[in-house]
């Protein structure tokens, strides 16, 4: 059908149609509808890559959208276990932003926000600029308070003790270490107590190094020292799977809360429990919502996390600023998980949406949760919820009778687990 | 309710197409095919900003859509090469049939069985018809 217009005629509908566009644009801004609003999202992870993109896609592209994010990249924590364990590298779970810009018209500023004027809705960043904001979605993550174990600090700054729980530098840095101890040496891995960021994910790093020593190391130990009184999540499962595959390398201890690391001496020292020697040392701090949210005032619960109102995620202590994530004070069996994340930022996207559009907001969203661990490189377990905002409670709930676990770690699941990463991923940058 | 809803999914997209296939020759018709551009676009960006009940209805019904998309792909559209099956497009009572199989444990999955437990008949229908009508 186009071949049938001539050149000039389809430059009259051409202009035409930027005419038609920029009169809609020069109408909308007259009055208040969502073509005059600004959305600032803070952090690109699993929480605000989506948050960014569903803003986009729920206002028909009518919001402006700006992401502020200082890493030139998006690395993703789930898979990264698996380049600890070396089947994967880290260009498998790195992606771009640009398709978030070109196909879906946000602005992206790498850089970070260093303060929020709150009154002014003015988000700083670093670099002094100041953006202001209709609504601001802050996916800041979580902050690893160091201090909470005497030594850590400095132990990571040197080098010595790495966390990888933010995946990037320290996950190669790590996986060398791995490669470097000699066969015969302990990992010891310490988790502190719930709540941290994605529950199974220290016993899933506990498999897969136990799975690269089993085939490289065979003399080597893994060693799990847990500041809870049991795991956290899947424990009936990964205590199988240590029993069955890694008889002899993972041993599970719990209630081994660290409070200090010697990097020196290799050793690692507990609340109660003796202390233990290991070469490799992975220390998890406990953790908080991202440095954002502690300095604006927004971890209002036990000035850790923050409180939100779950039906559009806005902040109980600060009016127009909505956080998502791992960061917040979670309902009920809500996991501090990549998925989760997800599906904050869409229901807060929604809302947003909806506000700015003079609708209604949702007052029954919903959020799932499906969350895979690999045990080796081809098997996976998993946990899987549907989570409904219950009026009454002003919360989310599980659905009764929803989610389960996997019966057995197979292969099927770790296909799906891969096939996950890839949708996800594409469902909050493509 | 499935075919009406089904239309409405994608007004503003839908909209302009077949004006645009009707061009014809003279310059007459240009403008008219123009004036009934601006009108659809007129319409269109008013219900936006009025939030009519079916606007309302399918911001709901996506936004629920949407938390199938982690692993079904953004509107249920799966990422290239995907062992998950495309919700985008599927007949409307083919995906009701599996959801409510999957719920009763008629039908066999590792993670399905789990998630269709958590969402009531109404919205396996909501959601069938969402996706029934994307392309």
């Amino acid at each position: 059908m186009k071949a049938a217009l001539n050149p000039s005629r389809r430059r009259v509908l051409q202009a035409a149609g930027a005419g038609l566009l920029g009169s809609l644009a020069g109408c909308a801004t007259t009055r208040s509808g969502p073509s005059a609003a600004r959305v600032v999202v803070v952090g690109g992870g699993y929480g605000g890559a989506t948050a960014a993109k569903y803003v986009r896609l729920l206002s028909a592209q009518r919001i402006d959208v700006t992401l502020v994010e200082p890493d030139p990249a998006f690395v993703s924590c789930p898979l990264s276990n698996l380049v600890l364990g070396g089947s994967k590298a880290m260009a498998d779970i790195t992606l771009p932003y640009d398709t978030l810009e070109r196909t879906h018209g946000v602005r992206r500023i790498r850089d970070r926000v260093e303060r929020i004027e709150a009154e002014a809705r003015i988000a700083v960043l670093a670099s002094g600029a100041r953006l202001p904001y209709d609504k601001l979605m802050l996916s800041p993550g979580v902050e690893l308070m160091w201090d909470g174990v005497a030594g850590l600090r400095a132990a990571n700054e040197q080098g010595h003790i790495l966390q990888a729980w933010k995946a990037g530098a320290e996950t190669t840095a790590l996986r060398r270490q791995l490669e470097a101890m000699r066969d015969g040496g302990t990992f010891a891995i310490a988790i502190p107590e719930t709540p941290y960021r994605c529950p199974p994910g220290p016993y899933e790093r506990a498999c897969l190094v136990a799975s690269y020593f089993k085939a490289a190391k065979p003399k080597s130990k893994v060693l799990i020292l847990d500041a809870n009184p049991d795991v956290t999540s899947k424990g009936a499962l990964f205590k199988r799977v240590w029993a069955e595959s890694y008889q002899g390398i993972v041993e599970y201890r719990p209630q081994h809360k660290a409070t200090a690391v010697d990097a020196a001496a290799g050793l690692i020292k507990f609340e109660v429990q003796d202390d233990v020697r290991a070469d490799v040392m992975n220390v998890l701090p406990p953790m908080r919502a991202g440095a954002i949210a502690v300095q604006s005032g927004l971890a209002n619960a036990n000035g850790r996390w923050c409180q939100v109102n779950f039906l559009n995620f806005e902040s109980t202590a600060m009016r127009h600023v909505h956080v998502l994530g791992d960061a917040i004070q979670i309902a009920p069996a809500m996991p501090k998980s990549g998925h989760m994340a997800n599906g904050h930022a869409k229901v807060a996207a929604a809302a947003i949406v909806a506000e700015l559009s003079g609708w209604d907001i949702d007052q029954a969203p919903m959020l799932t949760n499906t969350c895979y661990s690999f045990v080796d490189a081809q098997r996976a377990i998993h946990v899987a919820s549907v989570h409904e905002y219950v009026a009454a409670e002003r919360t989310f709930k599980s659905v009764a009778g929803s989610g389960g676990l996997s019966s057995a770690p197979n292969e099927l699941e770790g296909s799906y687990g891969l096939n996950w990463a890839r949708t996800i991923w594409a469902d909050a940058l493509a | 309710m499935d075919s009406p809803h089904a239309r409405r999914e994608r007004p503003g997209y839908s909209g302009p197409a077949p004006v645009v296939r009707r061009l014809g020759e003279r310059p007459m018709q240009w403008f008219r095919a123009v004036f009934q551009l601006c009108l659809w676009a007129g319409a269109a960006s008013a219900a936006l900003a009025a939030g009519s009940a079916d606007d309302l209805q399918r911001a709901r019904t996506r936004s629920l859509a949407a938390t199938c998309a982690q692993c079904h792909g953004t509107d249920g559209r799966p990422a290239a090469e995907s062992i998950v099956p495309a919700l985008a497009g599927r007949s409307g009572a083919d995906t009701v049939q599996q959801m409510l199989a999957f719920k009763a444990g008629s039908r066999a999955a590792t993670v399905m069985t789990q998630l269709a437990k958590g969402y009531s008949d109404e919205q396996i229908r909501q959601l069938a018809a969402y996706f029934a009508a994307q392309k």
